[in-house]
């Protein structure tokens, strides 16, 4: 073979190959060290460097062959310099650094200009065979220094991209955390208004929370179901003070007259773009009961989303742990029995199997954090009977009789 | 355990990279094998290769070509490395059993001009040999 055509046919797939490393998505350094072999390999060039920079100032040192990397240390290129390489043109050093330059076998400078910038600097040494730079190896260098330069600018890009997405991720952040903040402290403007139950909204998303967490929900949904519990009674805000602060149980009217509020929170809620799904419905629908015969729309089982059926249970556990102005909070016991009774009828048993795993979970010490037994109180969830009540709870709900019958039996 | 491990006849694994490179000590000579395509990642295991082989006090490497096809640019560019490190270990370089159209490469290029090419693997340990004879090594 010709060595022209050899050369060329070389030439050709160093390009080739240098194509397919500028275009891949790879560890940038890595990129700009094997696009620099294939320059070296190219002309056999024995040694070589390529620098980056933004502007006038320290030139970065990205990658490095045959070249001691402390030679590169603290290199800088001023303006009037900078400007002066704008032509593309090829330079044997750097003015500031010509002795330093040859010692380490440097014979050409050649500039990385990407739309009129000057995105960096290739240095290259000598050619193997020790001939001299024909035109056309200048020509090889300048086409294969311009796809290195687009490399680096089109991986300045990424960078930036990326730079824009993390602001952008944090702004979203704050933005959620304002929200969270936000519904906090409409969750307080709700129980301010009604003196009884101050704390109810707040409780009543962080129950909510524990549940949706223990049936497997992700951090979003579990967010979600979060803020719903803190808003699902906003429409409290636009029923008469004194019906929801009387001190005894309200009549027929008045009844009708609280039982608004799942509506009128829905239509609070509904125009509001919410970053969760579904938190209208929610509160729209936290007092319905699966056998139909709650409110505003009596649906059944099936028709109620799940995380109305949720947000349901943790406000009627909040109501019966804690102290009413007509009645006093109910003991654990009383608790377990209503729930076990009202499974199927007006809580869904899942949900209440659900709740009662996290709360056994926290009172066998298995749990980081005492999160239920701090909102009921430190001495509430005490005492032998606490474990099995739940444990007999968890057995019945979910079907799972076994434990049950062998304990008949060793009686 | 040695981090040269055994010096005569033996066979070393790239254990870094999960590849093989092939070599093996004659004497104070080593013998490394390049695959059928020496390209970066072959280059590389290479070149590790070769390093690790001066650093354990070998005076001399054989390059041996024979399974060789084909060399691109990056894997001249990793050989004119190698060539580098010996000549400033002051180890003699040989490169044996290189097919015709990569001799043209080697000439092409100018790699020619650094290393002495043998026909095959016993050429280039007898080159050697008549270098160590004649060439004090300094300690």
């Amino acid at each position: 073979m010709e060595p022209s055509t050899q050369k060329l046919i070389h030439t050709f797939g160093a390009l080739a190959d240098l194509g397919q490393e500028i275009a891949g998505t790879g560890d940038f350094t890595e990129m700009v060290r094997t696009s620099m072999h294939l320059l070296l390999g190219t002309l056999a060039l024995r040694r070589g460097a390529v620098v980056e920079c933004s502007g006038p100032g320290p030139l970065r040192c990205v990658a490095v062959w045959g070249v001691s990397d402390q030679a590169l240390n603290g290199l800088d290129i001023d303006a009037a310099e900078m400007e002066s390489f704008l032509g593309g043109e090829i330079r044997e050093s750097l003015s500031k650094y010509r002795d330093k330059l040859a010692n380490e076998g440097i014979e050409l400078v050649v500039p990385m200009i990407v739309r009129g910038e000057v995105t960096g600097l290739v240095l290259l040494g000598g050619k193997a065979s020790g001939e001299e730079f024909s035109n056309d190896d200048f020509e090889t260098i300048r086409a294969m220094v311009r796809h290195i330069g687009v490399g680096i600018h089109t991986h300045r890009l990424l960078e930036q991209l990326a730079q824009r997405a993390e602001e952008n991720r944090r702004l979203y952040d704050e933005l959620r955390t304002i929200y969270r903040d936000t519904v906090r402290a409409f969750a307080a403007a709700i129980d301010i208004k009604d003196k009884y139950t101050q704390g109810h909204s707040e409780r009543v998303g962080r129950y909510s929370e524990i549940i949706a967490r223990e049936m497997g929900w992700s951090e979003e949904e579990v967010e979600g179901i979060q803020i719903a519990g803190y808003l699902h009674d906003i429409g409290k805000l636009i029923v008469d003070r004194d019906i929801i602060n009387a001190p005894y149980k309200i009549d027929a009217k008045n009844s009708i007259e609280l039982n608004r509020h799942p509506n009128a929170g829905y239509e609070i809620l509904a125009p509001i773009r919410h970053p969760y799904a579904d938190i209208p419905f929610m509160a729209k629908h936290h007092h319905e009961r699966l056998d139909g015969r709650g409110y505003p729309d009596g649906l059944t089982d099936q028709q109620i989303p799940i995380g109305a059926k949720i947000v349901s249970l943790a406000d009627s556990f909040d109501a019966m742990t804690t102290d009413r102005p007509y009645k006093r909070r109910r003991s654990f016991e009383d608790v377990v029995v209503d729930l076990r009774e009202n499974s199927g009828k007006q809580f869904d048993g899942k949900v209440v199997a659900a709740f009662a795993r996290a709360i056994l979970k926290e009172v066998k010490g298995e749990t980081r954090e005492r999160r239920i037994t701090k909102m009921l109180g430190k001495n509430y969830l005490e005492g032998d009977q606490v474990e099995m009540l739940l444990m007999d709870l968890i057995a019945d709900l979910e079907g799972d009789f076994s434990r049950k019958g062998a304990k008949a039996q060793s009686l | 355990m040695s981090v040269c491990g055994p010096r005569e006849g033996s066979d070393q694994v790239d254990t870094s990279s999960g590849g093989l490179v092939r070599s093996h000590c004659v004497g104070t000579t080593a013998v490394v094998y390049a695959s059928d395509y020496l390209n970066k990642l072959s280059g590389e295991k290479i070149e590790r290769e070769c390093r690790r082989q001066l650093s354990c006090g070998c005076r001399a490497l054989v390059i041996d070509f024979s399974d060789t096809q084909l060399v691109n640019s990056i894997g001249i560019s990793i050989l004119l490395g190698i060539i580098d490190v010996a000549e400033k270990s002051g180890a003699q370089i040989v490169f044996s059993d290189v097919n015709n159209q990569t001799v043209e490469l080697f000439e092409m290029l100018g790699l020619t001009r650094h290393v002495v090419l043998a026909k095959d693997e016993r050429e280039a340990l007898l080159n050697l040999s008549h270098f160590e004879t004649t060439t004090p090594v300094v300690h």
